[in-house]
């Protein structure tokens, strides 16, 4: 594992999205690296990364030196050490090209001396370099990863050290309980000026409420972070694409009416009112002998079963149910599709869906598309019921830590009820300490460091 | 030495192999250690009839102390037996608390202390004891090693030697404060070791100053005990020496006694006049001993502390007054004193002091208790930063064996955190040093439930037998007692009890959720209320139910106690040990001595300094030290990845 001399480099944006991409150069080489690939209009090159300020960007060109070619316009931005986000010199280029643009810029970097960064590599080198502490570094990761406004809040919020914070908090008062209980087995001979086992308990019974409340609001940290999934399933041609585009607000999907278009299934990010909705269409579910839509068609399966609510459409042409579908363990919304054509089953349909979530649509006439995003914003609210505190666990690693803690000092209150002695009760109530201290590095363990970095997305 | 004729005296009075300097709990322990390993010892002390003195409280043991000393025995010390020998009284602290906390506390004869432990200095093989104050140690440096050549005496007599251990407690240019009034002295009245600071300092030793304190003896005929709490010891006695099988002793009681509002009154009136609050003290005490004053001032809101009188002996009418330990005046100590009940005409015979004194700043220790500084010479006792008895005498007996160890050109011993208290003692000694005088908690360890006091035999024997301070006999009769264990463990998982109509109504009476199907004897020996007596009681219905005959077995009481605690807290031990597994691995990971820390330019300055200093042994004890944060170990990491490839 090279570390301390080598120059490290990665798109830093998340691949096929958004209009710019940048590249990122971290390391001692950096700035001497994009000084031998940045140049002017003309493809002069004159040192102008050398000559340029500390925290300044710089518009140019990048330029391949063996080809001479000019690869892409950019913007090119120089931090030296140690004000930067990993504390060592710093170059982002501003790329506007498209993605194989972008590789090909990356490569030459990679030619003139860099290194590909290993995933959360960056990071890794802010928190080994002493700038972020290691709940900070994962905040970035979520940050990288949270696709809507509401989400990049919680991760800021996590990030100016909200949580740890109040994980410290939590600590402490478990602390103190040990301090308590600690004080009474190494001084037995005084008499107890302390505080008694039902006040100990009753610190301890509140410190796990707390806990509890904070796990329980990773499901809405997940759904904050990652989004509502909402899968859209029914048979092909049944206006899936369509629905998924009326949501989307704009031609995403292929839409055309040959059953079978969508081969794969095709993700979407989309808001409605502030909630991130990641929207799957999925290939029609049908028998098929063809290779690649049987691959799409098992991939529809999979996301139905990923999904938080599932769309179910119907034609309502067409008498078939798929009774499989309805059965699934899910929030079900079902669409019945195409109530302008006359010729219809929607009579029998509406009966035999009288169990269900039914919207009657139709997408070319724009029926009903309201109706469904009032059905899912109902949803959504109704899972934030119930969740009180002041923080949002966003990050698995965090709930894990806490579930385990949690484990430990329910099993001390337990302990304690069924009168084993007190060096037992200590003991989880110490491993409850330890494991909340790991989520802010209060404690070492190899094994947590490298989860935690092997887990980080590439780039910052 | 300069004689009168103004000429330096110095002649060579004899060769060892080791010198230990100071012959309190640490030097004693060395002393033995060395001497019965073959190496050829001599062991100072400033007074001779001061051996083993127990300057402090006349008591031996308690939390955590008690586990020590039993580690000091499994591996061959010396302290169990000699307080078996001269306990007055034996008690066993927090009995309900669970085995892992539990802890041997004994009163002890201190003079009676003193002369055994003497004795048993006198009659090792391979020591000699003299009376005398080391004030210089000579070294020579070659190949860039410094090393020890000789000690030399006030007197000026020079000893060769080729190691030695400094042992010198409090005496180390040992102040004495009462009040107003400090002078120059050691501990109860001996003469302080005033030039040996300055040697220190010169061969590159960081001196710190410490400071501790002693309440005042009184005379038990001026005391009213009518209204005092008579502390007694327990109904059964157990030994601190895992060899001695069975104790009987005359049991002598503590009493118990309050102080009270006049009592506080009476301190924060004279306040000013504590050498505490008016800056005469420079040394740092321990928090966890506070004076009375200190006590008074932190704890204002409190109007009453604990006093124990405790004996000082079968043969003395002194007291210890437990919990008045002052560095007031004379006069306001006798006045506060006369208002605690039952002391209303106290006699006092010796005052209560504080005393300061100078200590090494340990991180620059070795595991081994070695010093970095120069080779071949040891450290052990309250010079490391310790306080206590059992401390002292821990890291006497470890430097001893590694002193011994180095001589004979073996292997060192280093015990680790997961397996003794004294490993947790040394490792937090000088990885990350202290302010204070450090005193022994049970919740230092991090693996408490498998160092008990019950189970030290287990930890250490092995280890004190491959050393060379265990004898076969000893080693026979505790392998012997650890295959029965196993045997009997074995056993109760193989022996299955069916609900038959007499263990129906046995398990019934004894309260315990009665048998729907077979169980093995272990099974039940797991649940908390059925004890060992109970299973084999149900062992002997069940089988007189079917008509079989019983023969019970006997156990000795120490395997019983293994087999229990075994069954009974087995998914505990069992966690524990899978944490321990865990540290394993970062101890295994070995820093290299040559490491250049300046040289990893990605440690924080505050790292690398703090890693220049410790110097540790692996990544594990590197994680230990105050001021090296996880990206630190990190980049620990890294470096050594990158020095293998």
């Amino acid at each position: 594992m090279n570390y301390v001399e080598d120059t490290i480099a990665a798109i830093s944006t998340p691949p096929g999205r958004g209009g710019i991409g940048i590249i990122r150069i971290s390391g001692k080489e950096s700035i001497a690296i994009a000084n031998k690939i940045f140049c002017m209009a003309n493809g002069r090159l004159g040192d102008f990364v050398l000559k340029m300020p500390s925290h300044t960007i710089k518009y140019g060109f990048i330029r391949d030196l063996e080809s001479g070619e000019i690869l892409d316009e950019c913007m090119l931005t120089r931090m030296d050490a140690p004000n930067t986000y990993t504390r060592e010199d710093i170059i982002e280029i501003n790329c506007h090209g498209s993605y194989a643009v972008l590789r090909r810029v990356l490569e030459l970097v990679f030619r003139m001396g860099a290194r590909c960064a290993e995933p959360g590599e960056f990071t890794k080198r802010a928190f080994l370099n002493g700038r972020i502490d290691l709940s900070e570094a994962e905040a970035v990761i979520d940050l990288i990863n949270s696709h809507t406004e509401e989400a990049r809040k919680a991760a800021i919020e996590q990030l100016g050290g909200r949580l740890s914070k109040q994980i410290e908090r939590i600590r402490q008062g478990l602390v103190s309980v040990l301090a308590e209980i600690e004080v009474n087995i190494d001084y037995p001979e005084y008499e107890s000026e302390l505080v008694t086992a039902d006040v100990t308990m009753k610190t301890l019974n509140n410190v796990i409420n707390e806990l509890e409340e904070l796990s329980k609001s990773y499901r809405q940290g997940r759904l904050i972070r990652e989004g509502l999934k909402i899968t859209i399933a029914g048979k092909p041609n049944v206006g899936k694409s369509s629905l998924m585009n009326a949501l989307a607000g704009y031609n995403r999907a292929i839409v055309s009416n040959i059953p079978g278009t969508t081969r794969d299934t095709i993700e979407e990010y989309i808001e409605i009112d502030g909630i991130p909705v990641i929207l799957t269409d999925t290939a029609g579910i049908r028998e098929t002998e063809d290779v690649i839509e049987q691959i799409g068609v098992k991939k529809a399966e999979e996301k139905i079963q990923e999904a938080d609510i599932v769309i179910y459409m119907i034609d309502s042409t067409e008498p078939d149910i798929d009774e499989k579908i309805l059965s699934i363990n899910k929030p079900l919304i079902v669409v019945l599709n195409k109530i302008d054509i006359e010729e219809n089953y929607l009579e029998d349909l509406v009966k035999k869906l009288r169990d269900y979530d039914v919207i009657e649509t139709s997408l070319t006439e724009d029926i009903g598309i309201k109706e469904v995003f009032g059905r899912i914003k109902k949803y959504f609210s109704e899972e934030k019921i119930g969740i009180n505190t002041e923080n949002i666990i966003t990050n698995v690693r965090h709930k894990n830590l806490i579930d385990k803690s949690l484990a430990s000092l329910k099993k001390a209150v337990e302990n304690y009820n069924t009168g084993m002695p007190l060096d037992i009760i200590a003991f989880d109530i110490w491993n409850g300490v330890n494991t909340l201290g790991e989520i802010t590095g209060a404690s070492v363990n190899e094994e947590v460091l490298d989860n935690i970095f092997s887990r980080f997305c590439l780039g910052k | 030495m300069v004689n009168r004729k103004g000429t330096k005296l110095r002649f060579i009075a004899g060769e060892y192999d080791v010198a230990v300097i100071g012959a309190g709990h640490a030097g004693c322990e060395a002393a033995l250690a060395c001497a019965k390993l073959g190496v050829k010892t001599v062991i100072f002390a400033m007074n001779l009839d001061s051996i083993a003195n127990m300057a402090c409280n006349p008591s031996i043991g308690g939390s955590a102390k008690g586990q020590l000393v039993r580690e000091i025995d499994a591996l061959g010390g010396a302290m169990a037996k000699i307080v078996d020998k001269t306990a007055i009284q034996i008690r066993m602290l927090n009995k309900g608390k669970g085995p892992a906390v539990q802890s041997l506390r004994a009163q002890i004869d201190r003079r009676k202390y003193q002369q055994e432990m003497k004795h048993v200095l006198e009659l090792t093989e391979n020591l000699d004891l003299k009376q005398a104050e080391i004030v210089d140690i000579e070294t020579v440096e070659e190949d860039g090693i410094r090393r020890v050549t000789h000690v030399v005496t006030h007197t000026g007599a020079v000893y060769k030697c080729k190691a030695a251990i400094v042992c010198t407690g409090t005496f180390l240019n040992g102040r004495i404060i009462i009040g107003d009034v400090s002078y120059q002295s050691g501990p109860d009245g001996l003469f302080p070791s005033i030039r040996l600071s300055d040697t220190l300092r010169n061969l590159g030793f960081e001196l710190i100053r410490l400071k501790t304190g002693t309440p005042a003896r009184v005379n038990r005929r001026s005391i009213d005990f009518s209204n005092m709490v008579p502390q007694p010891g327990d109904d059964e006695v157990v030994p601190f020496s895992f060899e001695t099988e069975v104790l009987e002793i005359e049991q002598v009681p503590c009493w118990l006694t309050h102080t009270n509002i006049k009592t506080k009154e009476i301190i924060l009136k004279n306040i000013h006049r504590s050498p505490m609050y008016n800056g005469t003290i420079e040394g740092v005490g321990p928090r966890y001993c506070p004076s009375l004053e200190d006590k008074m001032v932190r704890f204002s809101d409190k109007d009453r502390h604990q006093v124990f009188v405790e004996p000082m002996g079968a043969n003395t009418e002194e007291m210890y007054l437990q919990g008045m330990s002052s560095s007031l005046p004379e006069d306001v100590q006798m006045e506060f004193m006369r208002s605690v009940e039952g002391l209303e005409n106290v006699s006092v015979m010796r005052p209560a002091y504080a005393i300061e004194y100078d200590a090494i700043d340990a991180r620059v220790l070795k595991l081994t208790l070695e010093s970095r500084i120069v080779d071949g010479l040891y450290f052990a006792g309250q010079i490391n930063g310790s306080s206590g008895y059992e401390e002292a005498a821990a890291q006497g007996l470890v430097a001893g064996i590694n002193c011994a160890l180095k001589l004979l050109g073996k292997e060192p011993l280093i015990i680790d955190r997961s397996e003794a208290y004294i490993g947790v003692l040394i490792d937090d000694l000088v990885t990350r040093g202290t302010r204070e005088p450090y005193r022994m908690m049970t919740s230092a360890s991090e693996y408490r439930l498998l160092l008990r006091q019950d189970n030290a035999d287990e930890r250490l024997t092995e280890k004190g037998y491959k050393v060379g301070l265990i004898s076969e006999e000893r080693y026979a009769k505790f392998k012997e007692k650890y295959r029965l264990v196993k045997e009997e463990l074995e056993r109760l998982s193989k022996t299955h009890v069916s609900p038959t109509p007499s263990v129906i109504e046995y398990m019934e009476k004894i309260g315990s959720t009665p048998l729907k199907s077979g169980a093995s004897l272990e099974e039940l020996l797991r649940r908390p209320e059925v004890e060992y007596e109970d299973v084999l009681k149900i062992e002997e219905l069940n089988l007189k139910d079917k008509g079989l005959d019983y023969v019970r077995r006997t156990l000795p009481k120490s395997v019983i106690e293994q087999v229990c605690i075994n069954v009974k807290y087995s998914g505990y031990i069992k966690l524990q040990l899978q944490q321990v597994e865990q540290f394993r691995k970062l101890e295994k990971k070995l820093l290299p001595e040559d490491i250049d820390y300046n040289e990893i330019s990605n440690l924080s300055l505050e790292a690398r300094e703090k890693l220049s200093k410790v110097r540790p042994a692996s990544i594990g004890q590197a994680s230990r030290i105050l001021g090296v944060s996880p990206a630190d170990i990190t980049a620990l990491y890294i470096y050594l990845t990158k020095r293998k490839e």
